[in-house]
């Protein structure tokens, strides 16, 4: 790639970033550039590399492979001061002030003058220049723990301008804001791009970055998918672009005429870990012999869902039913013994013991009942022999079965789980986000099995944020948005676009009618 | 400057050189101290190891010690498996002797011919369950209302410490014992059988025994297992549909039971009565047994021996060197010091680095993809 310094008009430029987490492949050769005074939209689901490749360009990460181009010549950042030197600062989902600070305390944190004394009615002085120049009303005397959550937000601006930032980037800045809240930062933001300024703006929010960014990136599984501009694009387009179109392989289903319903989940509510209401009214059955997919944008209440299905989080209202017995708020202990596999969304946070050999993370379920237990006690030979037998027939790689987990790849990882919870024959199967994160190889695995389960008899839950996966595997697809199921759809007849708009908030009716219109439009 | 960086992999050596540089590192620390002290630094040591382990006796005494170190410590190391932080093993023992010497000086009054065969068991019985219920509290508390078990087993300590003290200044005070503060002498029925020669105490069979049969619960049972995947994963466990609760108050009972049967050992078999000397921190010293020990039962009962020839070896260098107790307490403090850093650096490795040439791969700050 020739790039020649004096002609680049761009503000700064990632050239062929690449970085790799243990089991993931985060970013995959990214090229982006960022604009003097342009507000740029980075667009993608959970997982597509956004935030990893904005801690990159912020100094928090270093990348494996690639380059940082600044006025045309590479910049290393060893670390976040690095990068604000250069003008590069990120305000980051999670707000890192102190809180029994004030607000002007906060601001000069970490940085390296003054050295000794602070001179804090100078910064005050200065926090209030900013915070007037770009109507981000704070009070510099105010501690943390007095502000509302816009107001913090506020507060980190504040704090990456008073370092002198000429690209700041937002990680998902209207997460946590109220609607009124958005509208102000949305003025703060073109206050600032309108004195030369540029933004980077993370979202998965498609009318937001619609509404305010000039340039949208769209990134999929760590790869940039196109770069468009705001104005020449559609909410559907952006939506395909987002969870993708072309279908990469067309798994072997057999059509199965389903059975009874097996779990059916009516009228549930339920609160997120924060106490709101993630889950408002949520109802669906899945049949035996079907795969219902839940589509939607992280964050919509999927999670929440398989949690209280499997006895993970209370629920307020509604019922849980498995193989019609009421099951609702019973343990997970309870709901496993009915017959309820897990394939849980955090593989070593929850679904296996990272420190365990494999022969103990393949009995995690089943060390209660014989062959595996006899009486009070464990059989060892009888694990290593299920062990063994799990490894050779789902094709584990492992050195053996006393190998730790967490010496796993991520693919075998998710193998092991997913060969535990199907070795229990289960009657309803709930699989969060089972291929994330893995390998053509690895997924086309994870989706045999999923569809032997399917034609064994049971009724399989799942969640994916990939649209392609959804649309090959289930048989009907439901789409979440604010906790609720905006339509379910045959995967068989279902269109994107419809999907698409679902996923953004319209009810299906609508979705369906917007969706013509638009298809007619374009013509 | 230096820079931290995590091992992935650990050579097959490290554990075992690590622990004998840490030792050096500590032994090298305190010659130090004790040349500041006046005191000739080898021949100190060469006093300390004769004292503890030098002889017969020396070694008889240093196993006296071991025994309450190696009862609370396997009792500690079970809740510690379960990331139950039990820094009550001093009460649980104080009741434990407590509820031992209550059997001993009152069941013979009511049955003056109880033979030793009945006695003794009955006293292990009532010095594991009160061990076990005092530590059942902090358990409930924790399991039903999430209360903070540190500073409730921490607290509780000085509740049964003060009153066993009330007791043998008070009530079971032996009126025959011209003012001195303990109880009455127990009947020989309630002496554990000591070593010819020594006193060494059947308690050292209570130990070996628990230790086996923790061994064996760990290893070989679903309890053991329920044990080892919470303390591993306490989400996974709950994923898995093990209760949290249920096993918090098991293990509690089996962890406060021991430290109570140390208090029983105790009484039964060296002082033969509630008196002063039965708390002097063998609970506390039990914590830093079970960490050195990793947890592990037969690390424990070696780790203990280790631990208690320190205190016989440093009461031997105040007769013969003429030096402060508190040497000794600074040589254990250094050793435990110096073990935990040596863990941390069979984690991480320091590398020092300059300013200019630091590696691209991030080290310490945790490095996990967009969530």
């Amino acid at each position: 790639m020739s790039i020649e310094p004096s002609h680049d008009q761009a503000a700064v430029r990632l050239v062929g970033i690449t970085k790799r987490f243990p089991g993931v492949q985060a970013n995959d050769g990214i090229d982006l550039d960022v604009r003097p005074g342009e507000i740029h939209a980075l667009l993608g689901e959970n997982g597509a590399g956004k935030s990893t490749l904005m801690n990159i360009l912020s100094g928090f990460y270093q990348p494996d492979e690639g380059q940082i181009l600044m006025d045309g010549k590479p910049v290393t950042f060893r670390s976040p001061r690095d990068a604000i030197a250069q003008g590069i600062g990120m305000v980051h989902q999670h707000f890192m002030l102190v809180d029994m600070l004030t607000v002007a305390e906060n601001v000069t944190l970490g940085m390296e003058s003054p050295r000794f004394v602070l001179n804090l009615p100078a910064t005050e002085r200065k926090i209030a220049e900013l915070s007037q120049r770009y109507r981000l009303q704070v009070d510099p005397r105010a501690r943390i723990w007095q502000l509302s959550v816009g107001e913090q937000q506020r507060v980190e601006i504040i704090k990456m301008l008073y370092r002198g930032a000429k690209i700041l980037i937002l990680d998902e800045p209207t997460a946590v804001l109220t609607p009124g809240e958005v509208t102000d930062l949305f003025a703060v933001l073109r206050q600032m791009v309108a004195e030369g300024t540029s933004v980077v703006f993370i979202s998965h929010k498609l009318e937001e970055v619609l509404s305010i960014s000039d340039r949208i990136t769209v990134l999929r599984k760590g790869r940039v998918v196109a770069t468009v501009e705001a104005s020449a694009v559609t909410p559907v387009e952006l939506a395909r672009l987002m969870v993708g179109r072309e279908v990469l392989f067309r798994a072997e289903k057999q059509a199965l005429p389903p059975g009874e319903p097996l779990l059916q989940v009516v009228g549930l509510k339920a609160a997120n870990d924060k106490g709101l209401l993630a889950l408002n009214g949520v109802s669906l059955a899945v049949r035996e012999r079907e795969i219902l997919g839940i589509a939607g944008v992280a964050g919509n209440g999927q999670k929440e869902l398989a949690e209280v299905i499997t006895g993970l989080r209370p629920s307020k209202e509604g019922q849980v039913m498995i193989c019609s017995k009421d099951m609702t708020n019973c343990s997970p202990r309870q709901i496993i013994d009915r017959g309820v596999s897990h394939v849980p969304e955090d593989r070593l946070g929850m679904g296996l013991v990272p420190n365990l050999a494999i022969s103990d993370n393949v009995v995690l379920k089943k060390y209660r009942r014989s062959p595996i237990a006899r009486g009070p006690f464990l059989d060892r030979s009888s694990i290593d022999q299920f062990a063994d037998g799990l490894i050779a027939l789902y094709d584990i790689a492992a050195p053996g079965h006393s190998t730790a987990a967490k010496l796993l790849s991520g693919g075998n990882l998710q193998k092991t789980i997913l060969a535990r919870e199907i070795s229990a024959e289960p009657k309803v199967l709930v699989a969060v986000h089972p291929t994330r994160g893995l390998d053509v190889g690895a997924t086309e695995a994870v989706h045999r099995m999923l569809l032997e389960q399917r034609a064994h008899g049971a009724a399989i839950l799942m969640l994916s944020e990939d649209l392609d996966e959804l649309l090959a595997l289930s048989d009907r697809i439901a789409v979440m948005h604010g906790g609720r199921v905006m339509g379910i759809v045959d995967a068989e007849n279902a269109s994107l676009d419809e999907i698409g708009l679902m996923m953004a908030g319209s009810l299906s009716q609508t979705a369906v009618e917007a969706g013509a219109a638009l298809t007619e439009e374009r013509g | 400057m230096f820079k931290l960086e995590r091992r992935y992999e650990r050579s097959r050596y490290a554990g075992l050189l690590v622990t004998t540089g840490s030792l050096l590192a500590a032994l090298l620390f305190c010659a130090v101290i004790l040349a500041l002290a006046g005191a000739n630094p080898w021949q100190t040591y060469v006093a300390m190891v004769k004292g503890a382990f030098g002889g017969k006796y020396e070694f008889s005494e240093t196993i006296v010690k071991a025994i309450p170190l190696m009862l609370c410590g396997l009792g500690v190391s079970v809740a510690f498996r379960m990331l139950f932080w039990n820094i009550g093993a001093e009460g649980q023992l104080a009741m434990g002797g407590f509820a031992a010497s209550g059997v001993a000086l009152f069941v013979p009054q009511a049955f003056p011919n109880l033979p030793s065969w009945l006695l003794l068991p009955l006293m292990v019985v009532a010095g594991f369950v009160a061990g076990a219920l005092w530590g059942m509290i902090p358990a409930l508390l924790k399991a039903y209302l999430k209360v903070n078990e540190i500073i409730v087993t921490l607290m509780m300590n000085y509740i049964a410490v003060l009153w066993v003290e009330y007791l043998f200044y008070g009530p079971w005070k032996d009126p025959k014992g011209y003012g001195f503060p303990g109880s009455a002498l127990f009947t020989q029925a309630a002496w554990l059988p000591r070593w010819e020669g020594t006193r060494v105490h059947g308690g050292l069979i209570f130990a070996i025994v628990a230790a086996i049969a923790i061994w064996l619960i760990l290893a070989r049972t679903k309890w053991g297992y329920e044990i080892r995947v919470i303390g591993e994963n306490p989400t996974a466990a709950r994923y898995a549909g093990i209760s949290l609760a249920r096993n918090i108050l098991l293990v509690m009972l089996i962890s406060g039971g021991l430290a109570g049967l140390a208090g029983m050992a105790e009484v039964a078999g060296i002082s033969h009565r509630l008196q002063k000397g039965l708390t002097v921190g063998y609970g506390f010293t039990a914590i830093i047994v079970a960490w050195l020990g990793k947890l592990n039962p037969g690390g424990v009962l070696v780790v203990a021996v280790l631990m208690a020839g320190l205190l016989v070896g440093g009461d031997q260098i105040q007769i013969t060197m003429g030096l402060p107790a508190s040497v000794a307490s600074i040589l254990q403090g250094s050793i435990l010091f110096f073990m935990l850093g040596g863990a941390f650096l069979t984690d991480f490795r320091v590398r020092w680095v300059s300013r200019a040439r630091l590696p691209a791969a991030p080290s310490l700050a945790k490095a996990t993809p967009e969530e």
